[in-house]
């Protein structure tokens, strides 16, 4: 403290000086907390930008594959639905499929293999079943979410069971 | 404090010195007189260059540079929540900081603290002003929109009207015969990796020479004798009153940059011709009027004399001004005190009314 803001000593300070010296403080930290909270908010949402709009990509309910009906038979369209990767399976047998391609064991995306008629999470091994999504083997806790798929002659639309 | 934090304050200390630090700090003293309150604007730079290292940081993490320059900052502008606050923030506490340096050095120079000892500050000081203005026009391509893609276009003339080597060196800092993505591409590695790697070292010495040397006093200070001098101590009255002038500094920033956001223009053409009105910032106006006065002067077939004649004597000014500690380096206010007075007198004055004709001229 300098010698100029330094109290004489023949003035005594009274208690209710002293309620009010608490009860500025407290304000003054109270102010304070605002203040820096009205400094973080502002970042704190610009960094969360990108997974506030990933959530609201998962409130999407449908997704039209354009020109996806021209898939040949025995292969799969590997596409977004909203934040997540999905799949869509043409099967040999003329069947049409999807499902949601992130694994339920640690989320890696999984792999459509038409020659073993599987699919298969490269990360753990993980088997499941290409027409209902089934966990075969492995370590998958869950089977895959399925989605409904309707084709006709423009495209395929993908929505939720 | 308890034992046990106070062993582990020993324990630290017997390792940093960290009571030689706190012992430095209370022995240390700002002086008090009418013209204390230049004192703080080395500090106000100082703020706002930390608020800069912080805001640029917070950009970093969405722009992208070369093609998609200008795409990434629409979506920092107008997709990221904010973000239109972080990049104006950043904008206006550039204008700010290079403001604050500039009253800083007019300040030292009027109060001839650049005389012995303390040559190295100013030297030092003048490298770290000249940076700030590299790190403004680098930055002020980085949108790629319209204005920032002509602002660099003309700017970058001024070293091409540099005899022999100027086509040269222009070419190399464009990365090519015209702004474009490569330029954009060299200038933000300047912007976040050269110049910061340049100017924080330097920061470093200015601010150790600082404490080596104290607070110089102005000549009629000096002249009193010593007793009469008064001072206050650097902790924690100097620094409490920093911290609020800080905190005021924060307070104009944030409501400068919300109330008058940045704006983003039209994304660059090379093919569309330069809009009306193009100028370049504040802190560049003078010296854009000055070669734009001797382009008047000089026109036709001597305009490419009136360039080199302007850029000549720009940079004899600024010689000048940098060589003023061992120019007036007497204690006494003498012949060569008043003279270097005038000078500083005269360079406001030309700052000033190149400025003024250069916005009244737009």
């Amino acid at each position: 403290m300098s010698p100029n803001t330094k109290l004489p000593a023949n003035i005594i300070e009274e208690p209710g000086d002293q309620n009010s010296r608490r009860a500025f403080m407290a304000a003054a930290g109270v102010a304070g907390l605002a203040y820096i909270a009205a400094l973080a908010y502002p970042i704190y949402r610009y960094l969360a930008s990108p997974s506030e709009m990933a959530m609201e990509a998962t409130a999407i309910t449908e997704v039209t594959l354009k020109d996806a009906q021209k898939l040949p038979a025995g292969s799969v369209l590997m596409f977004k639905f909203g934040p997540s990767p999905a799949m869509l399976i043409h099967h040999l047998d003329g069947r049409w499929i999807s499902m949601t391609a992130v694994c339920t064991h640690l989320g890696c995306t999984v792999q459509y293999e038409p020659e073993a008629d599987r699919i298969h999470c490269a990360c753990h091994g993980g088997v499941y079943d290409p027409y209902t999504g089934a966990n075969v083997s492995g370590p998958p806790p869950r089977p895959l979410k399925t989605f409904k798929v309707a084709v006709n002659e423009t495209g395929v639309e993908v929505s939720r069971a | 404090m308890t034992t046990k934090t106070v062993a582990i304050y020993n324990w630290i200390d017997e390792r940093l010195g960290l009571s030689e630090l706190a012992a430095f700090a209370r022995r240390k003293t700002v002086p008090v007189h009418s013209q204390s309150f230049w004192y703080y604007w080395g500090g106000i730079s100082l703020f706002l260059f930390i608020v800069q290292c912080f805001t640029g940081v917070l950009l970093l993490v969405y722009y992208r540079p070369g093609a998609e320059a200008y795409e990434s900052v629409r979506q920092i502008t107008f997709v990221m929540h904010f973000g239109w606050l972080i990049r104006s923030a950043h904008a206006w506490a550039a204008s700010l900081m290079i403001f604050s340096i500039l009253v800083h050095m007019f300040s030292v120079y009027f109060m001839k603290a650049y005389r012995k000892p303390r040559e190295f500050g100013w030297l030092s000081g003048m490298l770290l002003l000249g940076i700030a203005a590299v790190f403004g026009f680098s930055g002020y391509l980085l949108p790629m929109d319209e204005l920032s893609y002509f602002a660099t276009k003309v700017g970058l003339q001024i070293p091409a009207a540099i005899p022999f080597v100027g086509a040269g060196l222009a070419n190399m800092l464009r990365g090519g015969p015209d702004v474009s993505e490569f330029t954009v591409q060299r200038f933000f590695a300047l912007h976040v990796v050269v110049l910061p790697a340049l100017f924080l070292p330097l920061l470093g010495f200015h601010l150790w020479l600082v404490q080596r040397h104290g607070n110089a006093i102005p000549p009629s200070e000096e002249a009193k004798p010593a007793r009469q001098r008064k001072s206050m101590p650097f902790f924690p009255d100097f620094v409490r009153k920093d911290l609020a002038i800080w905190l005021i500094s924060l307070n104009i920033l944030a409501l400068l940059a919300s109330v008058f956001p940045w704006s983003l223009g039209k994304p660059f053409d090379p093919l569309a011709p330069a809009p009306m009105g193009i100028h370049p910032e504040w802190y560049f106006m003078s010296p854009f009027e000055m070669l734009k006065l001797l382009g008047f002067i000089f026109s036709g077939k001597y305009a490419g004399f009136g360039e080199i004649a302007g850029i000549l004597l720009f940079t004899l000014g600024i010689v000048l001004w940098l060589l003023i500690p061992f120019y007036d380096k007497s204690k006494e206010s003498g012949q060569r005190a008043r003279a270097a007075h005038y000078f500083g007198l005269l360079a406001i004055f030309a700052l000033l009314a190149t400025t003024i004709i250069g916005y009244w001229t737009i």
